[in-house]
């Protein structure tokens, strides 16, 4: 019987021809992944050695990587004593992947690790961060895990006691209708499995939609699988992830490529068409409350934020842009955008993007999760609604139990800015289309 | 004998068990002060002891979704509480299991607020209500981890074998 992608990664991780779905393994990890709360991963890892005579040692600090982005700059003296004690950790192990605040290389770990050729394909990523599920897109298991479990990773260079997962596959087909992406295609999934809906299972992505698309919608599809239970979310690696790989992410050395067995076995197959797709809102309080643009279009909102490990990479701040060059933010509105790391903030200035959000009225944040998880800047007030590009919604979710957040893509969230209610991109840009035919027939 | 002191539904995320707002906070010893901070009369009576140790939450499906944060499963172990839920989310279950947080899946359960639970030979028992119910098990591959009382004491042995002391 052959083996899916995680199936055939978990077997080159423990030395082994084939593994079973159910078998618990050990295997190697590639990447070790923290942001600041990498704090408590020193905590629990100082914990571990105690009583047992052994100095303290991290099994590999060139697979170790930790990134601050949770906090940037921080928000209050803990946050800045916690960056600290892991600063000092950091040069005391000799941790070479390391991310501090900075302009010229700082972002949100799920971007960083990317953008900097860490995450190769058929590797073992683990992660102290939920959506650390976004790697499967370069073709990786990665996956998220607590402090104590990274701790555990640290100490020994493998994760114990893990269960290879059963996979559920998803076949993409058709072509992505106009200002339809792949934000609207995971929403609609999410909608349909439900937030558990992928609980304790990969999910493995195929067909031509997938294939056509770039390694940024594939981070959005993989970053947000977590949001159906998912263990993972990954994509088969092809041409395109050797050309991020060689192109964006400056790698070098020989790049292996592990696919599934065409006769692997899937727990489920799923077949989405997202040539008929409409632009997708999740609505509050669950990610899986996901309704068509039009059953929500005309909703009041106080704040818009485009950015997050989800949706603040280039592409999408240039189709925000592009609708809202030449346009306002409607008055009432706080619209927030933070890119997700110093490369895509630089290249967005030299692209003019910046300057098309600041003179609508957006204001442009420091690279950083941002008011993502409500840590940070941007908290709602009480009653306020956000529109958002991120990827949760959950109560409290921006910082205030008492407001509501939704979610959609950039394209929705930017044609929302100018309308000052949940819009419809599609209208807004056949209101444009029409006005430029009219001019053209003058 | 345990008493139900919360009742919740499906989906509880980790923002509700412990908003992110509370994050820079990591301790172990410090998190429970946090445990379901936003609902301010729950924490209050958590913070004041008025709730004993081994009291019960219990849940309907997919406990502990969203956030890898520990701080969820470590503020509710700091109290001494026991989760009883449908079932729970990867993630949380595997810090809940870590940390030694008493959790149990129990997919058909019937309980609400003030029933006295008992917990005994693979069932939830509610004396309340005279019924009892079956419990699920707990991922075989973690069961190693559970008899050694948690991950850094499993981990901890894997040290010592690893230098042969
Ligand atoms: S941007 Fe939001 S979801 Fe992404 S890592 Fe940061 S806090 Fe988490």
């Amino acid at each position: 019987m052959g083996m899916t992608m995680v199936q055939k990664i978990l077997a080159r991780a423990t030395g082994q021809p084939h593994v079973a779905v159910g078998d618990v393994v050990e295997p190697r990890v590639d990447l070790a992944m923290s942001h600041e709360n990498g704090a408590l991963v020193i905590n629990q890892f100082v914990e571990i050695y105690k009583g047992t005579g052994k100095e303290a040692r991290v099994w590999d600090p060139s697979k170790i990587a930790i990134i601050f982005d949770h906090r940037v700059p921080a928000e209050s003296a803990k946050t800045a004593t916690n960056q600290k004690k892991i600063r000092d950790f950091r040069t005391l192990q000799g941790i070479t992947k390391f991310h501090d605040i900075r302009g010229d290389g700082g972002g949100i770990c799920h971007q960083i690790l990317p953008e900097n050729g860490y995450v190769r394909p058929g590797a073992v990523v683990v992660g102290t961060d939920s959506h650390t599920t976004s790697h499967g897109a370069l073709g990786a298991f990665s996956f998220g895990i607590g402090a104590t479990e990274m701790a555990s990773v640290w100490a020994l260079g493998k994760i114990l006691n893990v269960e290879v997962p059963g996979t559920i596959k998803v076949v993409v087909k058709g072509q992505f209708p106009p200002h339809v992406s792949p934000k609207d295609l995971i929403l609609h999934l999410i909608g349909k499995i439900s937030a558990e809906g992928a609980n304790f299972k990969v999910i493995e992505f195929h067909g031509d939609a997938i294939r056509a698309m770039s390694t940024s919608g594939r981070l959005v599809i993989c970053n947000m699988s977590v949001e159906a239970g998912a263990t993972s979310g990954i994509v088969p690696p092809d041409e395109e992830t050797l050309s991020y790989l060689r192109e964006e992410a400056g790698v070098r050395e020989n790049i292996e490529i592990i696919c599934p067995d065409p006769d692997a076995a899937y727990d489920q197959v799923l077949v989405l068409d997202v040539s008929t797709l409409e632009p997708q809102v999740a609505c509050p309080h669950t990610v899986d409350n996901v309704k068509p643009v039009g059953e929500v279009a005309g909703k009041r909102v106080q704040q818009i934020v485009i950015g997050s490990c989800t949706n603040g990479r280039l592409d999408d701040l240039e189709v925000a842009a592009g609708i809202l060059r030449g346009r306002k933010v409607a008055s009432g509105i706080r619209m927030l955008v933070f890119p997700a790391s110093s490369r895509i903030y630089l290249e967005a200035i030299r692209k003019g993007y910046i300057a098309d959000f600041v003179m609508a009225g957006a204001v442009v944040m420091n690279p950083g999760c941002g008011p993502c998880l409500g840590v940070h800047q941007g908290a709602l007030a009480d009653g306020d609604v956000a529109l958002a590009t991120t990827n949760r919604n959950f109560k409290g979710r921006m910082g205030n139990p008492n407001a509501e957040v939704y979610l959609c893509s950039p394209e929705t969230a930017a044609a929302s800015a100018i309308t000052g209610a949940i819009a419809d991109p599609r209208e807004l840009s056949a209101g444009k289309a029409a006005a430029g035919a009219a001019k053209g027939g003058k | 004998m345990a008493k139900v002191i919360l009742k919740l539904d499906s989906d509880i995320s980790t923002d509700i068990i412990y908003p992110g707002r509370f994050m820079a906070t990591v301790l172990p010893t410090e998190t429970p002060q946090f445990a379901f901070a936003d609902n301010t009369e729950f924490n209050r009576n958590l913070q004041d002891r008025k709730i004993p140790p081994g009291s019960v939450i219990v849940a309907d499906k997919n406990f502990g979704c969203g956030s890898s944060r520990e701080q969820a499963a470590s503020c509710l172990k700091g109290h001494e509480l026991t989760i009883i839920a449908k079932d729970f989310a990867r993630i949380f279950m595997q810090n809940a299991i870590n940390l030694g947080l008493k959790m149990v899946i129990c997919p058909a359960i019937e309980a609400d607020e003030g029933d006295e639970i008992i917990i005994e030979g693979g069932k939830v028992i509610n004396k309340t209500r005279g019924k009892s119910f079956d419990i699920a098990p707990l991922p075989k591959a973690r069961q190693a981890i559970i008899d050694a009382g948690g991950l850094i004491p499993y981990t901890r042995q894997k040290i010592l074998q690893k230098f042969g002391t």
